[in-house]
Formats: structure tokens, C-alpha cells, sequence
């Protein structure tokens, strides 16, 4: 979309805000990375707007809030939840944020190219519902509904949440996303795949923090996994335990305030499906406290922060579990 | 799974101060025995307890983990069980899909007036553990002896 740039440059130009946060041309084709641009002539060198931009820009903006004057900032609907969220956690002021809601038809990712086959990528033109992708092997054409980020395949809505100016159309929630079909697939097997089933997901991780780092709804100063008594500061060599441990709370910490954007999976290089603990958290809440969509709008309560008298029992995992088995 | 019969599960009891930490008191004072394997953890209340305490006491050697809080409606600080209700009904189902034996964690109202309901609570928490045997889903070798 070419009008994203054209707008960077009429924001700053304009005098709308004072700087702008949107994508810088990363060190390849499908890695722009979040930038901030403080001038017509930084934005006409290094500003991208493409298919590969997925990355959501919502968490850099707690930062900027605390700079002088407005920051203008390109958001995606699904972007755009987070970064309501944020306003409704008291992170993020509203009036320091000129926001510019982009439409969006699904990003895509790297990891949709090689699983169609297509290697030595030297870079790619968008030509209509399809990308042209150069590579070292020639020329080949892929659909942009397959070249998609996982995050896009199950997008949950199209609607900006907020904004001050709309590039492209407003769009709906999606209704059938489909989102949870892989969460209710895994709540089928037996305990002992589950265990297996995740004891393989999570044995991967690193603990590089990537997915801690990137994620909007986990933007505490102070994290309790760098406290060094924690004893989960590294990778574990020998033991399951840190790795369940880390990710049962770095799950269990955002829920009810993640908005299910996406980002932790996609930024995890060792591929784990970190989403399906968050959709995990999302389907219970849903189920057993009433629908709730973190970031779709600025007042409901988050379901961790709110209670009715009535509500199940813990114990209700074990009649559910037991239907279940 | 070899359990040895004389294997005792060690449970972690996290109490709330108001409640039911003076419900074991009552059952202490009315001679009402339970095992002594349940190790008592006082709480100021029960929505002190962070998810991140159960992982822990887990790790630490625990095979199965109890909340007892005051009946919903007569938390000391009026709403703090309601939380503790919500967090730990998504932290036990979560440790479920993990697979993780759903048996190892559990959550009971005690009143202080209610020293036999802890006891008996405690006795049959103790029964379903030790029927299950030793955490291992959830252990650390380097914790263990
Ligand atoms: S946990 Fe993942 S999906 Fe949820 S808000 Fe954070 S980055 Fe987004
Ligand atoms: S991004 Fe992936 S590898 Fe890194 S800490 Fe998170 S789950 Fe582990
Ligand atoms: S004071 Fe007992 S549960 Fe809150």
C-alpha cells in the first residue's frame, strides 16, 4: 500500500505530529522492523509499508508516550486492540497518539514461503491478491492467502478499533476465525498426550524472551523472570520444570488483557505455538465468564480484574476434565 | 506406576489467615487428626496466593497443592476469594491442558468454625495424592534430594 508512506510524510510535513512510528526496512526482504521517523527525509530513505510489515506497533508507543508532543502511528486492526488495551490500563494517553488505521487483507511471513517451496528469496513485488517473488532460482508467483503469517490465517477481526483517520475500509469482526478449532482439538486428547504434546512444544524453548519482549499486554518495567532469585532466568539444561514454569506464567500473567494479536508466536524462532495458551486462557474466560475480547472497546473489565458472586468453582476443571476423558 | 505403600505425598496447604489457618487451629484443639504431611502455609488472604506460589511449591517437592479460603462472601477483605476464585479455576485448567494430573490441585472454603470440615478436607486431599503418587509432570530434579 503505497498511501502509508505518502502519509508518513504528510504527518510530519504537516506538522500533525512530531514524529512517526511505523516499519524501517529491515536487513531482508521480510524482516521490517518497528522505526521511529523524526523527518521527511528519514521516512523518504528507510520507510516501508509492505506485505511482510506484521510486526504490531502498539507497545513501542509506551515508551514514546513519555516523549514531548504527538506521535503519529500506523496501526492494523488487529494493532489497533492492543493499543486500546494499553490506553485502558492507563500506559498509553490517547492524546499523545495520532492514529492512522491501515486496512489489512492478512500480512505475510517468511515461514509461508519456505513451506511452499520457495528458497534463495531476493525480494518480492505485490501484484494484486498475489506476491512476484525474485529469486536466486527465477521468478515465481505465490498468493498472498498462502504466503500468510499464522497469526493472519485466523484473523479474529478487521475492525480498527480507533483511530483518527482511516486508510482503506473499515472492516467487521470475523465471525467463523476458527480461532480455538486447535485449542479444542488438544483439550480432546488424553492428559498424556497433552503432556507429551507440550513437553516437545516447550522443550524447544530457549529463552531468548522474544516472545516476553514483543508482547503489548506484558510491558511491566520490572519482570519477575529477570529477578535473579528466580531461579528461571536461563535456559534449564535438565529440567522440564522452568520451561512449564515460564510459560504458564508468561501465559497466565496476560490473561484476560491479551488481545490475542499474535506476536509472541510470531517472533518465537524456535516455532513454538505460544497462541494456543493464550487461546487456551481466551476459550475459558469465554466459557465460563461471558465472551470477552481484550481491547475491543475502553471500559469492560478484563475477566481476571472483575468477579460476579455466582461464579464456577475450581472445581469445575475437574467435571469439565472428567467429560472430557 | 510403582508406588511404594509406605510413600506419604507431601501436600502444601496455602490458608488464609482469617479463616481457615484458625480453622486448623480448631481441628488441632478438637484433637481431629490429619496427616502430617500437610504442610501449612499462612496467607493473609486467600487471593494472596500468586499462581506462580503453587508452580513453586510443586517444584519444590510438592505433590499436591490445597487453597482454603474464606466462603465466598465472607473474604476479611470482602472480595479477595472471588479473585482468588477466577485465577485459580484458569491456572488449574491451564495446568489440565499442560496434562498435568488435575487431581494435584484443589480449592476449599473453610470457615474458623469449620475444624472438622478441614480435617476431613485434608484427609481426603491427602488420599486422592497418594492414590495419584509422585509429581512428576511438574518436578525439579534439581530440587530433589
Ligand atoms: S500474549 Fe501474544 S497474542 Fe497475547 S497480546 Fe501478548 S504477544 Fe499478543
Ligand atoms: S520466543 Fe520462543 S524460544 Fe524465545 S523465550 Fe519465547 S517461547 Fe522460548
Ligand atoms: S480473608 Fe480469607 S479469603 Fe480473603
Amino acid at each position: 500500500m503505497q498511501g502509508v508512506k505518502q502519509k508518513a510524510l504528510e504527518l510530519l510535513t504537516g506538522g500533525k505530529a512530531d514524529r512517526v512510528l511505523g516499519w524501517r526496512r529491515g536487513e531482508t526482504f521480510y524482516d521490517p522492523t518497528p522505526g521511529v521517523f523524526a523527518s521527511a527525509e528519514e521516512v523518504e530513505r528507510d520507510f516501508v509499508f509492505d506485505a511482510f510489515c506484521g510486526a504490531n506497533l502498539s507497545k513501542y508507543l509506551i515508551a514514546l508516550d513519555r516523549a514531548e508532543g504527538v506521535t503519529a502511528v500506523f496501526l492494523k486492526p488487529c494493532d489497533s486492540y492492543s493499543l486500546v488495551q494499553l490506553i485502558k490500563e492507563h500506559r498509553i494517553h490517547r492524546e499523545k497518539v495520532y492514529i492512522v488505521g491501515v486496512a489489512c487483507e492478512g500480512m505475510c511471513g517468511y515461514d509461508a514461503l519456505m513451506k511452499a517451496g520457495i528458497e534463495g528469496v531476493l525480494s518480492f513485488e505485490e501484484e494484486g491478491d498475489a506476491l512476484k517473488v525474485h529469486t536466486l532460482y527465477g521468478d515465481t508467483v505465490i498468493a498472498r492467502k498462502d504466503a500468510l503469517l499464522s497469526k493472519c490465517e485466523h484473523c479474529k477481526s478487521k475492525r480498527i478499533v480507533t483511530y483518527d483517520e482511516l486508510l482503506g475500509e473499515q472492516g467487521d469482526e470475523v465471525a467463523d476465525s476458527g480461532r480455538f478449532d486447535e485449542v479444542a482439538r488438544l483439550e480432546k486428547m488424553t492428559p498424556e498426550d497433552r503432556f507429551a504434546f507440550w513437553q516437545n512444544e516447550l522443550s524447544r524453548c530457549i529463552r531468548c524472551n522474544a516472545c516476553r519482549n514483543v508482547c503489548p499486554a506484558c510491558s511491566c518495567e520490572k519482570c519477575v523472570f529477570d529477578n535473579p532469585d528466580s531461579g528461571i532466568r536461563n535456559k534449564a539444561a535438565a529440567d522440564s520444570f522452568e520451561e512449564n514454569m515460564f510459560h504458564i506464567i508468561r501465559a497466565f500473567h496476560v490473561a484476560s488483557r491479551c488481545t490475542d494479536c499474535g506476536e509472541c508466536t510470531r517472533v518465537c524462532p524456535q516455532r513454538i505455538p505460544l497462541h494456543l495458551l493464550n487461546r487456551k486462557f481466551i476459550k475459558d474466560i469465554n466459557e465460563l465468564y461471558g465472551e470477552y475480547q481484550a481491547g475491543a472497546d475502553f471500559d469492560t473489565r478484563p475477566a481476571l480484574l472483575n468477579f460476579q458472586t455466582g461464579d464456577c468453582e475450581p472445581s469445575i476443571v475437574h467435571v469439565r476434565g472428567g467429560e472430557r476423558a | 506406576m510403582s508406588v511404594k505403600t509406605d510413600w506419604k505425598p507431601t501436600i502444601v496447604a496455602f490458608c488464609c489467615n482469617w479463616c481457615s489457618y484458625a480453622g486448623a487451629d480448631l481441628s488441632g484443639t478438637n484433637r481431629l487428626q490429619y496427616p502430617a504431611n500437610v504442610k501449612i502455609i499462612r496467607i493473609p488472604c486467600s487471593c494472596r496466593l500468586n499462581p506462580m506460589f503453587v508452580l513453586r511449591a510443586f517444584q519444590r517437592g510438592a505433590d499436591g497443592v490445597i487453597l482454603c479460603g474464606c466462603h465466598p462472601g465472607d473474604c476479611h477483605y470482602t472480595t479477595g476469594n472471588y479473585y482468588a476464585r477466577r485465577r485459580m479455576t484458569l491456572l488449574f485448567s491451564m495446568l489440565d491442558y499442560l496434562g498435568i494430573e488435575r487431581d494435584r490441585t484443589r480449592v476449599e472454603w473453610v470457615s474458623a468454625a469449620e475444624g472438622a470440615k478441614f480435617a476431613a478436607t485434608m484427609n481426603e486431599f491427602v488420599a486422592t495424592v497418594t492414590a495419584l503418587g509422585e509429581n512428576r509432570r511438574l518436578e525439579d530434579l534439581r530440587c530433589k534430594a
